[in-house]
């Protein structure tokens, strides 16, 4: 035994014979991980969260969350002598004259970008393998709810230096308050301590992020990875895994030297955008006023869409009975991402509910085995997609030579065309990777060989694939559409008709499948 | 799963496939040392950003090739930090892959469902449990229960209620009243009609007493575009005509979508465009709204000129500026 095995030998035991550990301790740095590339983004989420409260809490020791005026008098020149905001001006000291300050502004902004694109990454990931199926419906739930705090968060955390820009986005959400029916005046007024811009918004919103939400956010993941652990992960189909087992590699050690090393990847990559790519230079906006404006505003990136539809909703208002209802701030600012969020979190349940399939899933879908499911995600990200566009609208139309114009009226229209196309399109393009698959399995690899047949004609020789291969891709269940019928067995109209109808439809389009390959046919190609 | 069907069978894991290092010591000796090679470029990292941090000078400029000018005090720190970083993550990961286990290990997954018999136990523990509350029985308990819930959730939102004040009037009010002077913005002058000549743009803000301090919040009312045009590009009502002074038009900057500053005049097309969502107001027709999501057209104020020849607002602005809201009367 090395010196060392026994030091750790009596920490155990010291600690064993306080908690009784030692079983939990022994099976969980054991547990087993599966290993696939799409996996990591969920990683890149927890790390990049890590990055975010290390290099947060630095910025706090220096950033002054108040709107209290002051005359700039620091190092960077053009801005001297201008009056501003205390927050403004202490985001200006962190910039120029803490050293390392800017680096850290820069890591804590990149690493929020990245945060967000990995959740979105993470999301995109477990709804188009299924992950989300029971009995994970409730880390699906958890995860959207993340998404929506992330949102939040990094909404309020660009809002919080106090320039030009930033201000921008709060008149724009101070809008969006103010326009609820009967209370948004009220909610506004509270919110700002008054008419906007006042001076109370940035302090509280700087205890929200700083405090409240890093908190929930805390909370969250927590409940999150311990389902993750508790419930096992995942695992992509393939020889020898099953749905009763689970395959990969060990906690200890080399899961855990590989994540522990992906964290220092993540934050390295990280450090090394925010040393070579500027974000967010606010010396360059200005102080806010609100009767000023910096051409070209633009949100951060998961911000966008929610700007590109509001720039994208027709201008329509109620006026009745002496009250005003801005449907142009509500519809695209409140209801349609109401909606769009709403849906993706029941989306398990709805699905369940169509398939009728409530058994336990710890196999993932291969995304072209569930072509409807496939589908609706591209058309949901085709959605999107077309909303982000129009929020770069202005950036868009001086990059390619378009009019502003041209660009809305396209994404007014696109909205609700290409959404649907993205679906069909997709749809097709599963079913005809389906029977590639099933050529393959049939016929082999095409091996580019020719052989010459005695009678002349050329054929190209196919090589069997592996019996692993083969079973990978037919390993998946294809389950048929649900027999719902519209009578009962006497005959009589079931209620809920419609219901009924709707979920025969769907479960109907859920089943449409290419045949997969099964041992009869082989055995009858074999015959030939 | 159809049944009738034989599917193709699992051939089941495949065999493990032994690394070079597994079986060749030379290997491991190499893999040793390019995991050692890694580690030590994060030091050099961490020595470039000490470097970095104590000797070069905050305001020195390089050139770097493609990135053009660079802080090189903020550059060589966050590039000595991001290679002491990433390279010991590469290390890790090295080390892991040549040099660990990388046997795949089988585990089993238990179906999550309690067995029947444990589940009716428990649903009859809770019956029983609740029973001897006799939650059903008494419902006057049950009730008052529920309604003191209730009520003491109202305590929160009370105890919130001094955030702000009442809105009151205040949405609808600004500081332009009979007789405020137009000033520029920035400058404070107040200014003749003849300053401004046709083509021409100002912003201004209503006149304060000397000395006294403007708040964001009212210059975010208060603000407000002159722009002149010559007189017969007008196409207004008789009313709104009378509300110009010479040519010269005064509209609240202040966007009737979102509240933004409507900051971009196009001269040629005599349209106002606020970059925020581009709602496109067309200021020969009292800045009705052509483009965009905005509904209503910008406030207009009505001005005149005083005794010494002065802007001056004739009465402050006859609706409410700025975004919507639930009283906003805009019959
Ligand atoms: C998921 C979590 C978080 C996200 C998405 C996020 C996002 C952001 C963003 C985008 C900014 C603007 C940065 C800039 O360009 O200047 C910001 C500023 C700031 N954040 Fe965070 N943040 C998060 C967590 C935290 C935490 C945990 C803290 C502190 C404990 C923190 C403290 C700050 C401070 C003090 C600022 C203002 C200083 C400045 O802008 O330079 N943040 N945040
Ligand atoms: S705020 Fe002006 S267009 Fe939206």
């Amino acid at each position: 035994m090395t010196n060392v095995e026994k030091k750790l030998g009596s920490v155990a035991n010291y600690v064993d014979e306080r908690t009784g550990a030692a079983a939990w301790m022994k099976k969980n740095l054991t547990k087993v991980f599966p290993d696939h590339w799409s996996f990591m983004l969920g990683e890149v989420c927890l790390y990049s969260f890590v990055i975010l409260l290390l290099s947060g809490t630095f910025l706090t020791f220096w950033f002054d969350p108040s709107q209290r005026e002051v005359t700039y008098e620091g190092s960077y020149a053009p801005l001297q002598g201008l009056k501003m905001s205390a927050a403004y001006a202490s985001t200006l000291h962190i910039s120029f004259e803490v050293r390392g300050g800017l680096l850290m502004r820069q890591i804590h902004h990149w690493a929020a970008i990245i945060f967000m694109a990995a959740i979105v990454g993470h999301l995109l990931r477990v709804f188009f393998t299924g992950a989300f199926r029971k009995p994970r419906e409730f880390n699906w739930i958890l995860g959207v709810g993340l998404l929506t705090l992330g949102i939040v968060e990094g909404f309020l955390g660009y809002s919080l230096p106090d320039d030009l820009l930033s201000g921008t986005g709060i008149r724009i959400a101070e809008a969006i308050i103010q326009a609820l029916p009967v209370v948004g005046s009220y909610l506004a007024f509270f919110a700002f301590d008054g008419a906007f811009p006042g001076e109370a918004f940035i302090p509280r919103i700087f205890t929200v992020h700083v405090l409240l939400l890093p908190g929930a956010f805390l909370a969250l993941i927590t409940i999150h990875l311990m389902l993750v652990w508790y419930q096992k992960h995942t695992q992509f189909p393939g020889p020898g895994r099953t749905e009763k087992n689970v395959v990969g590699y060990p906690l200890m050690p080399t899961y855990m030297a590989k994540a522990g090393g992906f964290f220092f990847i993540v934050f390295g990559v990280i450090a090394f955008l925010s040393a070579v790519a500027s974000i967010n230079p606010i010396w360059l906006y200005g102080p806010y006023t609100p009767g000023q404006i910096s051409a070209g505003s633009q949100p951060d990136w998961y911000m966008g869409w929610l700007d590109g539809l509001v720039r994208m909703a027709p201008p329509i208002e109620t006026h009745a009975f002496g009250h005003t209802i801005s449907w142009n701030i509500l519809i695209p600012g409140l209801i349609v991402p109401g909606i769009l969020f709403t849906g993706m979190a029941l989306y398990p349940f709805i699905e369940s509910w169509f398939t009728g399939d409530k058994r336990e899933h710890h196999l993932l879908d291969r995304p072209r085995n569930a072509p409807n499911r496939t589908a609706l995600g591209v058309m949901s990200l085709t959605f999107m997609m077309v909303s982000l566009i129009n929020g770069g609208n202005d950036i868009i139309a001086t990059h390619f030579d378009l009019t502003i114009n041209q660009i809305m009226w396209g994404t007014r229209f696109g909205i609700f065309i290409l959404p649907p196309i993205a679906f069909v399109i997709t749809k097709r393009l599963c079913l005809s990777l389906q029977r590639a698959d099933r050529d393959l399995v049939l016929h082999g690899t095409e091996t580019g060989r020719l052989l010459r047949l005695p009678h002349g004609e050329f054929v190209e020789v196919h090589a069997p694939i592996s019996p692993e291969k083969a079973w990978t891709l037919t390993s998946h269940e294809q389950l048929p559409a649900l027999e719902l019928t519209e009578t009962d067995a006497r005959g009589v109209r079931r209620p809920g008709a419609i219901k009924n109808k709707l979920r025969a439809r769907m479960s109907k389009a859920h089943a449409v499948s290419v045949p997969k390959v099964s041992a009869d046919d082989l055995k009858q190609i074999e015959h030939h | 799963m159809s049944n009738e069907i034989e599917a193709i069978k699992d051939p089941g894991l495949p065999a493990h496939v032994h690394r070079e290092a597994d079986t060749d010591p030379k290997a491991e000796k190499r893999a040793e040392r390019q995991v050692a090679i890694l580690f030590g470029i994060s030091a050099v990292g961490t020595l470039l950003l000490i470097f970095s941090y104590v000797f070069i000078p905050q305001d020195l400029f390089i050139f770097v090739p493609v990135m053009g000018d660079q802080n090189a005090h903020q550059l060589g720190l966050g590039l000595g930090m991001a290679i002491s970083l990433f390279f010991i993550g590469m290390g890790a990961i090295h080390w892991a892959k040549t040099l660990m286990p990388d046997t795949e290990v089988v585990a089993h997954r238990h179906e999550f469902r309690s067995p029947d018999n444990e589940r009716e136990d428990f649903v009859k523990t809770v019956k029983e449990r609740a029973g001897t509350v006799g939650m059903g029985r008494r419902s006057l308990i049950k009730k008052s229960l529920g309604a003191a819930l209730g009520l003491s959730a109202l305590s929160p939102l009370l105890l919130l209620r001094d955030l702000g004040p009442l809105p009151g009037k205040e949405l609808e009010k600004t500081s332009w009243k009979t007789g405020t002077r137009l000033v520029t913005d920035p400058g404070d002058r107040p200014i003749l009609a003849s300053d401004l000549e046709v083509g021409a743009v100002a912003q201004v803000l209503p006149a304060v007493a000397e000395g006294s301090h403007r708040a964001l919040s009212d210059i975010g009312k208060d603000a407000v575009l002159l722009i002149r045009l010559r007189p017969g590009d007008f196409q207004l009502t008789p009313e709104k005509l009378a509300m110009t002074h010479d040519g010269i038009i005064a509209f609240s900057k202040i966007c009737s979508h979102m509240g933004c500053a409507v900051a971009l005049y196009e001269q040629q097309t005599k349209h106002l465009l606020c970059p925020c969502h581009q709602s496109t107001f067309d200021v020969t027709r009292g800045a009705k709204v052509i483009f965009g999501p905005a509904a209503r057209p910008l406030p207009q104020l009505d001005i005149t000129v005083d005794a010494e020849g002065y802007l001056v607002a004739r009465s402050a602005f006859s609706e409410p500026v700025g975004p919507s809201f639930w009283e906003r009367n805009s019959q």
